[in-house]
């Protein structure tokens, strides 16, 4: 259950955001997360919940955003897109893709009123 | 001095300067395949505006793990980050590494368990240092934790460190713990498709080691299948048969290790 941990660290960069806008009401935190990384989108949900509780996020909105990682293949050597592992290459057919991102988990943005 | 839990360590502070954010307003579009199934309105017309951000939710640790990772190569220390699921012997192979290995190197290890010390007391009976990390409710290691466990730890010039990782399959393998590399261990009575159920863990590794090959008699388990699961979620894993229990195979990761590892000075 890692995405506690990483629900706190959610929590520490919008709450280290939100204190640089001067009083802005926050409606969403929107997070980006990489459709290769080790997180699972409904546990960050319930988990941002849990921990928002007490802070100046209680009640905001959870918008995660997924994004595609890329990968090369090893064989063919063509850029492909990666949605999940193992990868198959569309092109050639063979699993010899590297992934190169699609790993990452940010804070993308916090939209305010 | 930490700004993390007021230790004394600086990685805390320097990510915070990491912060780029700028206000602008713009129409809102999305650009990437949303997952979620709920609607939402953006409304352009009222007082709403974005506020980017762009900040790494692993940042924190990454910056703990980067210091780590300086500490280990002022003191030429090599640093393997043992993951596994329960029970895959990784303090039974750890035993025997470093009965065969510390005559040529100095050695200490890490022991992260979820509570007790039994395992850093295993590690100890072999003689050298093993400072145990207690998780807690933690299912993982960060480094934050091996940051303050390595305080403990006085390694000369050509050391192996090992830290062996809380038995999780799942979590460890998205915190950087400032290791040169991540051992993926996997005994052969887990079942040879585990590389394709838990794919993460094999992805971040760079080496692993399909245990208990003594046992292979006894099972139906095809090493094949197995390594060619694993082949597929990482192309470059590198991958050794072995058994901590008879030794077969371990002369070839001591072999891998060797071929990391600083050259210890002549005594």
């Amino acid at each position: 259950m890692h995405e506690l941990t990483l629900a706190e660290s959610l929590i520490d960069l919008a709450e280290d955001e939100i204190r640089k806008l001067s009083g802005a009401k926050v409606r969403t935190v929107r997070l980006e997360i990489g459709a290769l990384a080790a997180v699972e989108p409904d546990a960050m949900r319930f988990c941002f919940d849990v921990v928002a509780r007490g802070t100046s996020l209680e009640g905001v909105a959870l918008d995660i955003v997924t994004v595609a990682g890329r990968g090369r293949c090893l064989a063919c050597g063509h850029e492909i897109e990666v949605l999940e592992r193992p990868a198959l290459c569309p092109d050639c057919g063979g699993f010899r893709v590297e992934v190169t991102s699609g790993a990452g988990m940010r804070l993308k943005e916090l939209e305010v009123e | 001095m930490c700004a993390f839990c007021g230790c004394g360590d600086s990685a805390d502070e320097r990510t915070a300067h990491h912060h780029h954010g700028h206000d602008h307003d713009h129409a809102h579009d999305h650009h990437h395949d949303h997952e979620h199934g709920h609607d939402h309105v953006h409304a352009e017309t009222s007082a709403r505006r974005i506020v980017a951000v762009e900040r790494d939710l692993l940042a924190k640790n990454d910056a703990f793990a980067a210091d780590n990772r300086a500490r280990l190569a002022t003191t030429g220390t090599l640093a393997l980050n043992l993951v596994s699921s329960p029970g895959s012997g990784k303090t039974s192979l750890l035993v025997r590494a470093i009965t065969d290995l510390k005559a040529r190197h100095p050695i200490a290890v890490i022991e992260g368990d979820q509570q007790t010390s039994r395992d850093a007391e295993r590690i100890r009976e072999t003689g050298v240092t093993a400072v145990q990390v207690n998780t807690g409710k933690g299912c993982h290691l960060d480094a934050h934790m091996v940051g303050h466990a390595l305080d403990d730890i006085a390694l000369p010039a050509g050391g192996l460190l090992f830290i062996e990782n809380v038995g999780n399959l799942i979590c460890p393998a998205a915190f950087d713990l400032g290791e040169a590399h991540k051992v993926v261990v996997l005994s052969v009575t887990e079942g040879e498709d585990k590389p394709a159920k838990y794919p993460d863990m094999f992805a971040a590794a760079d080496l692993m080691l399909l245990n208990k090959s003594d046992l292979l008699p006894h099972l139906e388990f095809d090493v094949g299948t197995c390594l060619a699961h694993a082949l597929r979620v990482n192309p470059r894993l590198q991958t050794l048969v072995v058994s901590a229990r008879t030794g077969e195979g371990m002369a070839a990761f001591y072999a891998w290790i060797e071929a990391r590892a600083t050259p210890a000075p002549a005594p």
